[in-house]
């Protein structure tokens, strides 16, 4: 009772000044809402939908336009459903050899890149997750202190240059097989969220480390698995660094690598027989808006079914390296 | 509290070996000394203990005993070790010139030369201002940003909308810089783009004095949302108790916020703090390429770059190496400096 007078009496007199708050306790403790409270829930309900709003339209946008008719996007007109629906930009990325080149090079670096990271990294981080494997804390801090020390640009180039993996698809997968911070993010998971006490039983029956990790530690991390899957892949995905510096050839850049060539170097495919010069132009943008779809949508597909794994993952990660 | 239980257990790890961290190069042995003698001084103090035999006996017992560990770890290590230490060990090129046939460790010894050319560089002044600008304004807004983002999204009362919300702001998180910056070029496009139509004639992003405030906006606006995710995940914690221990003092919303939340993400976002200040110069090479062109390079010449084009263009690899050198050596000051600061400021540090 007290705390509802209290409550009430110092929330009325001033306004929220910034983000005032109406939280899910407010719930639990069945307090009445003041008149603050509900200026207070306006206020966040109008900052969080500018906020969406900011986030989804150019994504949105980039949508519509790739589909609705150049001349239409270009004078303002397509702002929030498609116009003058034109399929003409997909054609002529489907008849772009370079981007399925790209394409069917980016799928086998990051599917045999994301493979490689799990076989070498996942192990690793169990071993250093066990306390009583004393080697542990100065092979760790030699790992970590790679995240803040490295020796550049130049030497990793003279490096892959010695042993041979310039120009070619090693270059994509090997030198980046483990990734330290993800190292950190799955041996914080094994050692918090894998209970000691299934160690113990798994000893007194007899399993080795290697049986212990691959039948009782694997099936239980499931979460942190695609997690680091993710990242992994996410990143060879998205890796534009390593095409432009280590490959020479055009027939093994990755899909990156064409996006830029394509996006921002204006060179476009659209300058086919029957077009005039103005038309070229035209759908040279809209090429661009079907490209970045294209080359996004693995991405944004996968992302609902992993959302839920996220926060943990960050979690684990982030707090705890 | 968890975090700072295991930050320090990392931090154990990091003093016990840290005369190792005068010379990169030296880590190994000087660190590997370092834990042998602590063993062998046990040793001499417990000479009557039946389970220790001689070195050889213990170490040849504990790879039997732990040889599947070793097993799991030693791909790791070996990738690590070929792949980042022996580049570091290559980085003594930049104290060397550049002899082709002797490959990574160079040719004869020349000092500090490539430091001093650097320094003594017309471009030095210019590139150090634009990635110090660049980055500080990166780190301040982005640090900021997805601190207020989380404590928004924390006074969302339905569960639903929260995850909604979370969901939409993480997205971006994932978009490739090449696809972000193509989004800038389109959207500013002057006449035609979303943007560029309202402001005017010019080329935005042909002028110099925009390129930081279009960096650092358009960084703040694809990672704010994933960000913020560790903060949130701080805020989760919070014991309700405390919501409504304040409440009986009186405590209105906004001081709920600065008197319960705010110090609950303190500790998280000292540990941020820091880990950014570690990369105070690494402004990310890959966009800052990307955005730049012949009319704003006088602001987008970064170290990053600058070491793309003497080292990979024009194939100065001494200079290059120095170069490169330099910039981390100044984000290790930082991060030591930073990580100084946090442990003062909220008692909380990596090291």
């Amino acid at each position: 009772m007290t705390s509802v007078s209290l409550q009430g009496k110092a929330a009325r007199p001033e306004a929220p000044k910034m983000n005032g708050s109406s939280v899910p306790w407010n719930k639990k403790t069945k307090q009445s809402k003041t008149l603050s409270d509900h200026i207070a829930d306006g206020l966040i309900a109008i900052l969080v939908v500018a906020i969406i709003l900011v986030v989804l339209y150019p994504l949105w946008f980039i949508v519509i336009a790739s589909f609705s008719d150049p001349t239409k996007v270009a004078i303002g007109e397509v702002l929030t459903l498609p116009k003058g629906t034109n399929f003409t930009g997909y054609t002529k990325i489907f008849a772009d050899s370079r981007i399925w080149t790209g394409y069917k090079n980016t799928l086998i670096y990051a599917f045999a890149g994301t493979a490689l990271n799990m076989v070498v990294t996942l192990p690793a981080a169990f071993a250093l997750s066990r306390s009583e494997f004393k080697p542990r804390r100065i092979i760790m801090f030699l790992f970590t202190f790679t995240m803040f020390f490295g020796g550049g640009l130049i030497p990793s180039y003279l490096l892959y240059k010695q042993i041979g993996i310039l120009n070619s698809m090693w270059v994509f997968i090997l030198p980046g097989a483990v990734s330290v911070y993800n190292l950190i993010i799955a041996r914080s998971f094994f050692e918090t969220s894998i209970p000691e006490e299934l160690h113990d039983a798994a000893q007194i029956d007899g399993m080795s480390y290697i049986g212990y990790f691959v039948r009782i530690v694997l099936p239980l991390s499931s979460a942190i698995i695609a997690v680091i899957a993710l990242y992994y892949f996410v990143g060879h995905w998205n890796d534009y660094f390593t095409g432009l510096i280590y490959i020479r050839d055009a027939s093994k850049q990755p899909l990156q690598n064409v996006l830029q060539s394509i996006l921002l170097a204006n060179q476009t495919n659209s300058n086919s027989a029957g077009m005039t010069a103005v038309a070229a132009q035209r759908f040279a943008e809209q090429i661009k808006y079907g490209v970045i779809i294209v080359s996004t949508l693995p991405l944004l597909v996968m992302y609902p079914f992993l959302q839920k794994y996220f926060n943990k993952g960050v979690m684990i990660g982030a707090i705890k390296g | 509290m968890t975090q700072s239980a295991t930050v320090a257990s990392v931090a154990a790890g990091q003093t016990q070996v840290n005369p190792g961290m005068q010379d990169a190069t030296q880590i190994v042995p000087v660190a590997a000394a370092a834990t042998s003698s602590k063993r062998r001084k046990r040793r001499e103090r417990h000479p009557a203990m039946p389970k220790h035999g001689s070195l050889l006996t213990r170490l040849g017992e504990h790879f039997k005993r732990y040889w599947q560990l070793w097993l799991m770890v030693t791909p790791a290590i070996c990738f690590i070790g070929l792949f980042a230490y022996v580049p570091m060990y290559g980085v003594q090129l930049a104290f060397r010139d550049f002899v082709p046939s002797k490959g990574l460790t160079g040719g004869p010894w020349v000092g500090l030369k490539y430091f001093r050319q650097f320094l003594e560089s017309p471009m030095f002044g210019n590139i150090m201002k634009n990635t110090i600008s660049i980055s500080l304004w990166t780190m301040v807004m982005g640090f900021i940003a997805p601190i207020i983002l989380a404590l928004l999204i924390n006074q969302i009362g339905s569960t639903k909308v929260k995850g909604f919300v979370q969901t939409i702001t993480y997205m971006p998180h994932f978009i490739s810089t090449v696809v972000i910056v193509a989004m800038i070029n389109i959207f500013l496009t002057p006449g035609t783009g979303l943007l560029g139509r309202f402001l005017g004639d010019t080329s935005l992003l042909g002028n110099p004095n925009l390129f930081t405030p279009i960096y650092w906006v358009t960084e703040v606006w694809q990672h704010v949302g994933w960000n913020s995710i560790i903060y949130l995940a701080a805020l989760s914690s919070v014991d309700t108790a405390l919501y409504e221990a304040a409440k009986v003092d009186g405590a209105r919303r906004f001081q709920l916020i600065r008197y319960v939340d705010f110090p609950t993400i303190l500790p998280t976002c000292g540990i941020l703090l820091i880990l950014n200040m570690g990369s105070v110069l690494n402004v990310g090479f890959e966009k800052v390429f990307l955005m730049q062109n012949a009319l704003n390079l006088s602001s987008s010449e970064v170290i990053s770059t600058y070491t793309y084009k003497i080292g990979i263009v024009s194939n100065q690899f001494s200079y290059s190496t120095a170069i490169g050198l330099f910039n981390t050596l100044i984000n290790f000051v930082f991060l030591v400096i930073a990580n100084a600061i946090s442990k003062r400021v909220s008692e909380t540090s990596i090291f």
